[in-house]
């Protein structure tokens, strides 16, 4: 069974448009990541799947259940980051905790101790004196002390430094590897390249491609250097060219054997082809509007 | 009853401040009756030719040479009002604040129903009033001790009752407000408060108080109402309280369907 499944979902705030049309599956136990510019629609997305807002149309189904219908139900089992962390005022770490662990009628004590010390969070600090990387560690907290099977973060590393990122996405592999679902929002491609196994990518409200990292990394492309010349120009397949004196680069994909004649008919002393990364992908669909993939 | 708690908490500091002010404006008040009676003749003299004015405050059925008249009269503007404004700013922010602060997304990513959360949060605001009103009815009742006079304890009772409902239906009034805010709306519940309070200063100055009676909670708090019947008047109230209940009604429809930013 999928942890998160969504079919035709909608959401229009007014006339404005949050997500339209969204089918999507996230298999359980999986590392998912969902990757969007600002303003696409992921947090619109989540929202949905948390019920902070109602769908315009289409359903939403968390861990078996509906997102209108049984919300109580699901939030009891998910854990959620937000990507601002906001506390009470005049609250300690120690005391939102709590307070966390109480709204869900849980003793979350040496989970939450345990997470703070691998963090290196100080429970006893108040939460108005934290750094933005300290509210973040306390909200990473408040998401994964009760061990919830399905972890909803958006854009979970803003704020940590290299070596929390590293602890951070440990502790991630570390729950998934005991059957948690991980759901992770976020716009640092790198990121979800080397954490995710899957991934979707939404733009304008609309998801654009989804399946493995590695096949949208791909999506049958290569990177391809040449130096020297070739008639590659009217090529069908070929995209972000880039040409200098000493040769060309550009993202092919398609069929390899009319790339291979291309070249054979040209002058080329040398030649690299390359798997682009995700980056590289992600930012050729946003700026010519999803051709390829 | 976590959130209740965490409520009452959040809460404290303003409940502790506001009583403390309030309270001791009171005690002033009142602590000033003794050395005031002696000056009451010619104040009433005074006060009883204001015209329109003197039937605006009530003075003109109220004896503030007596301790229960000056105690309606000078008591009752300071806990109405600094009471009202206290209740109004509390249920104004009850459920806006979340919105306000960036809280909303931690809190109601919890396995909590938004009735829960409703109910929670509006049994905080009514804690938090009654825990004011308690405050200010000891330190009334005190004070009115501490006079030497012989204490008219039905009057000061039933006079801190109506202010305990007027607190109550204006809390509750802002309550129903603040669901459909996403942004502070402490203006809003000040003005609300002051507003109700004018309105009622018109309706005494009017020749026929007509249907202001029934809007404004102040009405069913003038003193010299209270005095004169020996009770509070059944119909004004039973229509604060059924505005008041309405406004709830509203604070559930509204928040267990709303959007939250």
């Amino acid at each position: 069974m999928d942890a998160i499944v969504t079919r035709g979902l909608t959401k229009y705030y007014g006339r404005t448009r949050g997500v339209e049309d969204v089918s999507l599956a996230v298999p359980r136990g999986c590392l998912f990541g969902f990757i969007g510019p600002n303003g696409a629609g992921k947090s619109t997305l989540i929202r949905a799947l948390l019920g902070l807002i109602r769908p315009t149309a289409g359903q939403a189904e968390v861990l078996g259940m509906d997102v209108v219908r049984d919300r109580e139900k699901i939030l009891a089992r998910v854990g959620y980051l937000p990507a601002e962390a906001a506390f009470w005022p005049g609250m300690r770490v120690r005391e939102v905790l709590k307070l966390s662990a109480g709204l869900r009628k849980l003793d979350c004590r040496r989970q939450a101790e345990a997470l703070c010390e691998r963090l290196r969070l100080d429970p006893a600090r108040r939460v108005d004196e934290l750094s933005l990387g300290g509210r973040k560690k306390t909200s990473i907290v408040c998401a994964l002390q009760h061990e919830p099977e399905l972890l909803i973060l958006d854009e979970p590393t803003g704020g940590l430094d290299p070596l929390m990122q590293r602890e951070f996405f440990a502790l991630l592999r570390e729950r998934q590897a005991q059957g948690t679902t991980v759901f992770l929002s976020s716009h640092i491609l790198p990121e979800v390249q080397h954490s995710c196994a899957r991934a979707a990518v939404i733009r304008a409200g609309r998801i654009i491609a989804a399946g493995p990292v590695t096949e949208l990394a791909g999506a049958g492309a290569r990177r391809v250097v040449l130096r020297g010349r070739a008639d590659i120009e009217r090529l069908p397949g070929v995209r972000d060219l880039q040409t200098t004196p000493e040769g060309a680069g550009f993202l092919y994909s398609g069929d390899i054997n009319p790339l291979l004649a291309a070249l054979a008919a040209g002058d080329v002393k040398d030649l690299t082809m390359s798997e682009p990364d995700l980056e590289e992908v992600f930012l050729h669909w946003y700026e010519e509007g999803g051709a390829g993939i | 009853m976590t959130l209740f708690r965490h409520e009452l908490r959040q809460g404290r500091a303003s409940l502790v401040l506001w009583t403390a002010a309030v309270g001791a404006l009171l005690a002033v008040c009142v602590g000033l009756f003794p050395e005031m009676r002696g000056q009451m003749d010619a104040v009433g003299g005074m006060f009883a030719s204001m015209g329109r004015f003197t039937a605006a405050f009530g003075m003109d059925r109220l004896d503030v040479g007596t301790l229960a008249g000056f105690y309606a009269v000078e008591g009752g503007a300071v806990l109405g009002l600094g009471g009202a404004l206290y209740a109004a700013l509390t249920g104004v922010s009850a459920l806006s604040k979340e919105e306000r602060d960036r809280t909303a997304e931690l809190l109601l990513t919890h396995p909590l129903s938004r009735a829960r959360i409703v109910t929670e949060k509006l049994a905080a605001v009514l804690a938090q009033i009654a825990a004011m009103d308690a405050a200010l009815l000891a330190v009334g009742l005190l004070t009115a001790q501490l006079t030497g006079e012989a204490v008219p304890w039905r009057d000061l009772l039933l006079l801190h009752g109506a202010y305990f409902l007027l607190h109550t239906e204006l809390g509750c009034l802002c309550f129903g407000i603040s669901a459909f805010l996403r942004r502070g709306g402490a203006g809003t519940g000040m003005g609300l408060a002051a507003g109700m309070y004018f309105l009622n200063l018109i309706a005494n100055m009017a020749d026929r108080a007509g249907p202001l009676q029934y809007i404004t909670p102040f009405a069913y708090c003038e003193g010299a109402d209270i005095l004169t019947r020996d009770a509070l008047d059944p119909g004004p109230v039973a229509a604060g309280m059924a505005l008041a209940a309405a406004a709830v009604a509203a604070a559930y429809g509204r928040y267990t369907g709303k959007d939250i930013q």
